[in-house]
C-alpha cells in the first residue's frame, strides 16, 4: 500500500495517541534522590568525577566519557553525592548498574561553566561538535548513541543530508509529538547547529501525517527561521515508519545497507528531541539533564507528557499523573511493541526512557497457546525488513544457523509485526531474540577465523619472499666471487 | 591416394582433438581440486596449530583433498568440524581421533610472563599468525584477540614463560582485529 514511497510491510495501529496529548507538557517536580547510571547511555561506562560527600550544581558534569564511544554525564539537581555503587537501572530491565546518587537540597544551584558559547556560527564545526560532547547529547529516540560520535563519523563526506526523525517509534509514545507541537523552534534551532557542525546543507524534518498540529507548529517555526536548507516531509503513520532504516527509505527512496549504516548513503539521522536537546545546550548552556517522557497506558489515572529531571523514580512521574488507576497490570518503558517490562517504579527515567506504559490488561495483546506454524505468509507480508520471518523460525527451531544466516536474522528490527499478525500465536521475535546471540557468535568464530587466514597467508608469503631474497643475495656474492678467480 | 590422404587427416584432426581433451579435462580437474581444497579449507577452524601433523589449515585441507589425511585430525574444530567435513565429501560422520589432541573446555590464549621475558624472539617466530609482538632484547607479548591458541609458541621459549589462559580472562579480547589488508603485512 505504501510502494509509490518505497516502505513495505508494516501495520496501522492504533496509536492511542489522544489520551496523552490532550494535556500540555508539564514540568514534573525535581526528584529527592537522583539515581543516574553511568551506563546510560550506548558504549562504554562514563567515569565518574565527582565522589562521594561532594556538593554539585544543576547542569555540573558528574562523569567524563569512558571510552572512544561514551558520554559526559551532568547533575540534574543540586545536592550532595551520597553514593557511587551498583543501583538497579531502568534500562537493564532491573539489573544493576553503577549509579552516581544525588541527594537533593532543593536550591536549584546553577553550575556556572568556565567558559560559555556566545553564537555557535562563529566556531569551527570540530569546535561545535566537541561542545555537543561536553552537552552529555545522546540520541533520544531510545537507543541512546552519543550524538558526537555520530557526528564526528560523518565528517570529510560531502553531501550529507540531515534526518530529524520525528515519526514516533510506536503506539502510546508520544513524546515527540508534543515536542514538536510545543517547541517547534528549538527543534529548528538545533537542526541550524547540527547542520553546521556537519557542514551540510540539506535537512529533513520527517513526521507522520497523522500529526498535523506538529506540522503545522514546525512550520511557523520554520518560517520565523527563514533557513531554505531546512524542509519539512510527512510521511504515512503505519507502525514501525518511525525506526530510522525505514524511515530513511520513506524519505529518501533509497535503503541503507544491511551491513552498512544511514551514513554510508550519506544520511545522518538524529531525533527530533536530540536536536531539541542540542538547542538547549548549545543556545542557553543547559546540558542533557532532563527529557520529555509520555506518561500513559490505561493503568496512570492522568496520562500526560512530562519534562523530567534525568534520574527522576518513575513512581515520582507516575503520582505527578495522579497516581496508578486499579487496573494497572504492568509497567512497560518504551511502546507496548518494542519496551521493555519494568519490575519496578523506584527504578530511575534515563537518557533513552521515551515512554513509560502503565498498561492494563486492555492494552496489552492477550496470547492464546502456541500453535504450530500453518506457513499463511502474513509475517513476511507486514515485515519492514524484507525478511520472512516463518523461515527464519523454521531455522530457528532446527538450530540452524547457516539458515539463519541466510534468511538474514541480524536484519530483523524486531519490531513485532510479524509477532502481532500471526494466526498461531507464536512468539516470534521473543524466538528470533533469543537467536540472535547464537548466530552472533557463529559470525564472529567465523569472521575471526577469516583473520587468521589471512595473517597465516600472509606471514607464510612473507617468509617465501625474505627466503628468495636470501637466495638473491646469496646467489649475487657467488657470482661476484666467481668474476674475481 | 586422395582417400588415403582424407583418412590421414581425418585421423590426425581426431588425434588433436582427443589431446586437446584430455588437456581440458585436467585443466578442469586441477581447478575442480584448487574450489575443493577451498572449501575444506573454509570448514577448518584455522588455528594454524599443526596438531593434525600438517604445517597449518591449508595443507591439511590440500592433504584431505588428494587423500593423504583423513577428516578426523583436528581436535580444534572438534566433532561439528569432522562431522561438516564428512558432509562436503560424502563420507560417513567420524569423532576426531584424540591421539591428535584433546582441547580445553574453554577458548585459551597465550600469555607472556613479561617479567621474565628476556627477548629472545623465538616464540615470535613460532607463530603461524603473527599474533606476538616485541624486538629482540626487549619485551615481547601476545596480542590475545589475535591469538589461536595453537599453542606453537611455547616448546620455544627458553626460559618457560609461556602459558594458555583462559581467553575471557584476558584483557585485551576487547580489542576487535579487523582483517588486514595484504599490503598492510610487511
Amino acid at each position: 500500500m505504501l510502494a509509490r514511497i518505497g516502505v513495505r510491510g508494516g501495520l496501522r495501529l492504533d496509536a492511542h495517541k489522544e489520551r496523552s496529548t490532550a494535556a500540555p507538557i508539564a514540568v514534573a517536580p525535581a526528584p529527592r534522590v537522583a539515581v543516574l547510571p553511568l551506563d546510560q547511555h550506548a558504549g562504554e561506562a562514563a567515569i565518574p568525577i565527582v565522589s562521594t560527600g561532594d556538593t554539585v550544581a544543576v547542569g555540573q558534569p558528574i562523569a567524563r566519557p569512558g571510552a572512544e564511544l561514551s558520554a559526559w554525564l551532568h547533575a540534574p539537581i543540586s545536592g550532595r553525592v551520597v553514593a557511587i555503587e551498583p543501583r538497579p537501572a531502568a534500562h537493564r530491565a532491573g539489573e544493576a548498574s553503577m549509579s552516581v546518587v544525588i541527594a537533593n537540597d532543593g536550591r536549584e544551584t546553577r553550575y556556572v561553566p568556565e567558559r560559555s558559547l556566545s553564537d555557535y556560527a562563529n566556531i569551527t564545526p570540530l569546535e561545535l561538535r566537541e561542545w555537543i560532547e561536553r552537552g552529555g547529547i545522546v540520541g533520544l529516540g531510545g537507543a541512546a548513541f552519543p550524538t558526537a560520535v555520530k557526528l564526528a563519523r560523518a565528517t570529510d563526506r560531502s553531501a550529507l543530508s540531515l534526518l530529524l526523525n520525528g515519526a514516533e517509534c510506536e503506539p502510546f509514545i508520544s513524546c515527540d509529538e508534543m515536542l514538536m507541537r510545543e517547541r517547534a523552534d528549538d527543534i529548528v534551532y538545533g537542526a541550524r547547529v547540527l547542520l553546521h557542525a556537519l557542514e551540510a546543507d540539506e535537512c529533513v524534518i520527517a513526521l507522520e501525517d497523522s500529526s498535523p498540529q506538529a506540522a503545522d507548529a514546525l512550520r511557523a517555526a520554520l518560517a520565523r527561521a527563514d533557513d531554505a536548507r531546512i524542509r519539512l516531509v510527512t510521511v504515512p503513520t503505519l507502525y514501525p515508519v518511525g525506526g530510522e532504516r525505514q524511515l530513511i527509505t520513506a524519505v529518501f527512496g533509497r535503503e541503507v545497507p544491511s551491513d552498512g549504516w544511514p551514513l554510508d548513503i550519506g544520511i545522518v539521522s538524529q531525533n527530533v528531541a536530540t536536536a531539541a536537546a542540542v538547542a538547549r545546550w548549545i543556545r542557553d548552556g543547559e546540558p542533557l539533564i532532563s527529557r520529555i517522557v509520555t506518561v500513559t497506558g490505561d493503568g496512570v489515572a492522568r496520562p500526560r507528557n512530562l519534562e523530567a529531571r534525568v534520574g527522576t523514580p518513575i513512581a515520582e512521574l507516575i503520582a505527578a499523573c495522579d497516581g496508578y488507576t486499579p487496573r494497572v497490570e504492568r509497567l512497560l518503558m518504551g511502546g507496548t511493541m518494542m519496551g521493555i517490562a519494568l519490575p519496578s517504579d523506584e527504578l530511575a527515567v534515563v537518557k533513552a526512557t521515551n515512554c513509560i506504559v502503565a498498561a492494563s490488561a486492555l492494552d496489552l495483546q492477550q496470547r492464546a497457546p502456541e500453535m504450530p506454524c500453518i506457513r499463511c505468509g502474513n509475517c513476511s507480508e507486514v515485515c519492514p525488513a524484507f525478511l520472512l520471518p516463518q523461515q527464519i523460525h523454521a531455522s530457528a527451531r532446527a538450530n540452524d544457523l547457516a539458515g539463519l544466516e541466510r534468511y538474514g536474522l541480524m536484519d530483523c528490527i524486531e519490531c513485532g509485526c510479524c509477532d502481532y499478525v500471526c494466526p498461531s500465536q507464536i512468539p516470534l521475535v521473543e524466538r528470533f531474540r533469543t537467536a540472535k546471540p547464537q548466530l552472533a557468535a557463529h559470525l564472529q568464530a567465523r569472521a575471526s577465523a577469516r583473520a587468521s587466514r589471512l595473517r597465516y597467508e600472509n606471514r607464510r608469503e612473507r617468509l617465501a619472499r625474505l627466503e628468495a631474497e636470501r637466495r638473491a643475495r646469496l646467489e649475487e656474492k657467488r657470482r661476484l666471487a666467481r668474476q674475481k678467480v | 591416394m586422395t582417400d588415403l590422404v582424407g583418412f590421414i587427416v581425418i585421423m590426425a584432426l581426431a588425434g588433436l582433438a582427443f589431446v586437446m581433451q584430455r588437456a581440458a579435462a585436467r585443466v578442469g580437474s586441477e581447478a575442480a581440486r584448487s574450489v575443493l581444497i577451498d572449501r575444506i579449507d573454509s570448514l577448518l577452524p584455522q588455528t594454524q596449530c599443526r596438531r593434525c601433523t600438517f604445517e597449518g589449515c591449508r595443507p591439511y585441507a590440500t592433504a584431505i583433498a588428494e587423500g593423504r589425511a583423513d577428516i578426523n585430525q583436528c581436535p580444534p574444530g572438534g566433532d561439528e568440524t569432522a562431522a561438516a567435513l564428512a558432509r562436503l565429501l560424502g563420507r560417513p560422520a567420524k569423532k576426531v581421533d584424540h591421539r591428535f589432541g584433546v582441547m580445553p573446555d574453554v577458548p585459551m590464549v597465550a600469555m607472556i610472563d613479561e617479567l621474565a621475558c628476556i627477548g629472545c624472539t623465538k616464540c615470535i617466530q613460532a607463530c603461524p599468525v603473527d599474533a606476538i609482538v616485541g624486538a629482540s632484547r626487549h619485551m615481547h607479548t601476545v596480542i590475545a584477540a589475535a591469538c589461536t591458541g595453537c599453542e606453537l609458541c611455547i616448546p620455544p621459549c627458553p626460559v618457560d614463560c609461556i602459558a594458555m589462559r583462559p581467553a575471557s580472562e584476558s584483557v585485551t579480547e576487547v580489542i576487535r582485529l579487523a582483517p588486514l589488508p595484504a599490503a598492510h603485512m610487511v
